[in-house]
């Protein structure tokens, strides 16, 4: 069958590695961990060359490598953590513990930007960064698994051994904690 | 303050509705419970509104890799080109 579609290893690096870094490195915010996982990844697909199927295109499915070698990266640096992370209750920082009213000091002040676009401010793109830079590595992980990447809950609980309700409140958690630290940076 | 009462004016309560219903459809008690407490609360609107935006920008930087975009070092790309070529001749 005459297809377009062939991998062409030699390509890769010049086509697809800084593409593959930035994809990495955004999800892991360490650049040794995001070149290593690239070069493993396309000797992870050259190891299977034959499995690539032409219905997608070479960088998606390069990505896709990568991408389980990221979650596998998650789930090492999590396992054994969760137990001791779920069982407090962190948002009793923001809540007042008989009502769950917001706190004062944690109650959230407009940004006057809420319903402009927000890639458009650079400064907010860069107080995002280190804020998602100061959760708990498992809140993190879920939380990109689920916003940047939109897997699927339940393999994301699969993947990091967390059960579906605790699943809702790290999401809960991480977003509190995201937003909170953007007004302190912001306002 | 009855049960009921009590969820509904829980802001702690709302803002996990809010996040939880991003990503899944929600109860038709839990979202009774949502519309009730936005109607009469507005930090907890704003907290959504908030929410949605990080939201907005989380999605844009990453799914956008171009906007962002990282250059590997030189010499890692040479090695690693190498490392391809030795194994693809094997």
């Amino acid at each position: 069958m005459a297809s377009t579609s062939v991998p062409d290893p030699q390509q890769w690096v010049g086509l697809y590695a800084d593409y593959l870094y930035s994809y990495a490195f955004a999800r892991l915010d360490n650049e040794e961990q995001a070149r290593d996982l690239v070069q493993e990844t396309f000797l992870a697909a050259l190891e299977k060359l034959d499995q690539f199927r032409g219905n997608s295109s070479e960088r998606t499915w390069l990505t896709a490598i990568l991408k389980y070698k990221i979650i596998d990266v998650y789930r090492k640096k999590n396992s054994g953590l969760q137990t001791e992370r779920v069982d407090r209750e962190p948002e009793l920082e923001f809540f007042e513990s008989d009502n769950g009213h917001w706190k004062e000091a944690y109650s959230p002040q407009a940004f006057g930007i809420e319903d402009s676009d927000p890639l458009a401010n650079k400064e907010l793109t860069s107080v995002l960064q280190k804020c998602l830079r100061k959760l708990p590595s498992l809140w993190f992980s879920v939380f990109t698994m689920k916003h940047m990447d939109d897997l699927a809950t339940e393999m994301i609980c699969k993947e990091l051994k967390v059960t579906p309700s605790n699943f809702w409140l790290i999401i809960h958690r991480a977003k509190l904690n995201l937003r909170a630290c953007i007004q302190k940076a912001w306002l | 303050m009855s049960a009921i009462k009590k969820i509904i004016y829980n802001c702690r309560h709302a803002t996990y509705l809010i996040e939880k219903r991003q990503h899944t459809p929600l109860t038709l008690k839990e979202r009774l419970q949502l519309v009730i407490h936005l109607s009469g609360c507005s930090v907890c609107r704003l907290f959504q509104r908030q929410s949605l935006m990080i939201n907005r920008l989380i999605r844009g930087l990453f799914h956008d890799t171009n906007a962002q975009e990282r250059k590997l070092d030189d010499d890692f790309k040479r090695e690693m080109q190498r490392k391809i070529n030795e194994r693809l001749t094997k």
